[in-house]
């Protein structure tokens, strides 16, 4: 049985960092794309929004772990195509499994936003609409 | 804030996108939904019966009853017609008594369908979230390009099964054909029975696990070694679904990307520049 890789940990001082300093450019993932959630780790609000949407797991967000952008921990809104900088004045922990948990629950909070740019969207060109915006 | 030295110098391009901390509070909403979400109530049951009816009518039916806050719709007589129960945007509980015909279920973002039939090609085409089972067999390209959910076949697939998916977890109880996982890059897919001839070709990540036989191994597919937070979560996700792994999880052949087609840097450094 083995081991479960730290892929920062991997790329810090390889070829594979020098090879993307010299062409400019990263290659592959910036993080372990198929490390699988530590349920033990589970935030309260994440339970709430699994048993919210009827599921019996993280669903989506299994595939959802904390990035960078910028040197500074992001997580990637695939609705928006763009990243989330995480607050500055979050702590975030050091173990990698809840700093993804934590990464989830931001990108659940972001996305449930009324400042979430899919909101100006969905007002403009939203097709199915709840009875009371009719 | 703790440093994340390890990851520093991996940053010296500025990855695409739009930083969006300025528009965003953390602690701003407990909110579990976007503000369009539709509001619908599990307990709120209704059939709709999709004899004679086109699958254009059907699927607007399923969109006008959740907007009625409808939140557990069954479609009874679905008859095979094709792109039944697509577009569905929303939590829900969607269940076909009967067959999907080609692109069921397809964009699905966040409902749990149930198909009691079986589904024909390309099944929940780039499924974003949520869950959806089915009893039967289904056809080929299963869950083609889906970014993330829940994709489940109780019985046996086609091929290209998950070809370029790009997340989520497809599960497959019995067999599957030729090229699935294709163009993989990202996601897991589970195949508790045989796998056909080219298995993962050209993937350029995410893993693959297989109960049975490997026909063949397609280019840059290779063996991997199991962890156990692995077998922990197959255990899991297989037990949800109610699913068992013929010889144990800890048997499950792993199969993921040698990286040896990555081609990131096709370009030399300065014919990039000349490029850029």
């Amino acid at each position: 049985m083995g081991n479960v890789t730290d892929i920062t940990t991997q790329a810090k001082g390889s070829s594979t960092e020098e090879r993307e300093q010299e062409i400019g450019q990263h290659i592959g993932y910036r993080y372990d794309v198929n490390l699988v959630p530590d349920y033990d780790k589970l935030t309260p609000f994440l339970k709430k929004y699994i048993e919210f949407m009827g599921w019996k797991d993280l669903n989506w967000l299994e595939d959802v772990h904390l990035g960078y952008e910028e040197g500074k921990p992001a997580v990637f809104d695939r609705n928006i195509n763009g990243w989330v900088q995480v607050p500055d004045d979050l702590e975030l922990p050091e173990s990698q499994q809840e700093r993804d948990m934590i990464a989830r629950e931001l990108l659940i909070k972001f996305q449930s936003s009324e400042t979430h740019p899919m909101v100006e969207l969905n007002a403009e060109y939203g097709k199915v609409r709840p009875p009371s915006s009719e | 804030m703790a440093e994340l030295t390890s990851t520093g110098s991996m940053h010296a391009e500025k990855l695409t996108g739009r930083t969006q901390q300025i528009f965003f509070s953390a602690v701003e909403s407990d909110r579990l939904a976007s503000p369009h979400a539709i509001d619908v109530d599990f307990d709120k049951l209704v059939d709709i019966d999709a004899e004679g009816r086109s699958a254009r009518e059907v699927n607007q039916e399923i969109a006008a009853r959740m907007r009625e806050g409808y939140g557990t719709i069954t479609v009874l007589n679905p008859g095979a017609k094709h792109s039944l129960g697509v577009g569905i945007l929303n939590r829900l509980r969607l269940i076909f008594k009967g067959s999907l015909g080609y692109f069921g279920c397809g964009l699905s973002d966040g409902p749990n369908i149930q198909i009691s039939g079986r589904v024909g090609w390309s099944c929940a085409e780039n499924m974003m979230s949520g869950t959806i089972v089915i009893q039967k067999n289904a056809g080929s390209t299963f869950g083609a390009a889906i970014r993330g959910g829940d994709l489940v076949c109780k019985g046996d697939v086609g091929s290209r099964t998950g070809i370029d998916m790009k997340g989520g977890t497809i599960i497959v109880g019995g067999r599957t054909g030729a090229f699935s996982g294709f163009m993989m890059q990202r996601g897991r897919m589970i195949v508790l029975g045989d796998a056909g001839p080219n298995l993962g070709d050209s993937m350029y990540d995410g893993i693959i696990y297989v109960g049975g036989k490997i026909a063949g191994l397609g280019v840059d597919a290779v063996d991997a070694e199991m962890t156990e937070l692995e077998c922990n979560w197959i255990k899991r996700k297989l037990d949800q679904y109610g699913l068992e792994a013929p010889n144990g999880v800890e048997n499950l052949r792993k199969i993921e990307s040698g990286k040896q087609l990555w081609n990131y840097d096709s370009l030399e450094p300065t014919e990039k520049k000349l490029v850029l």
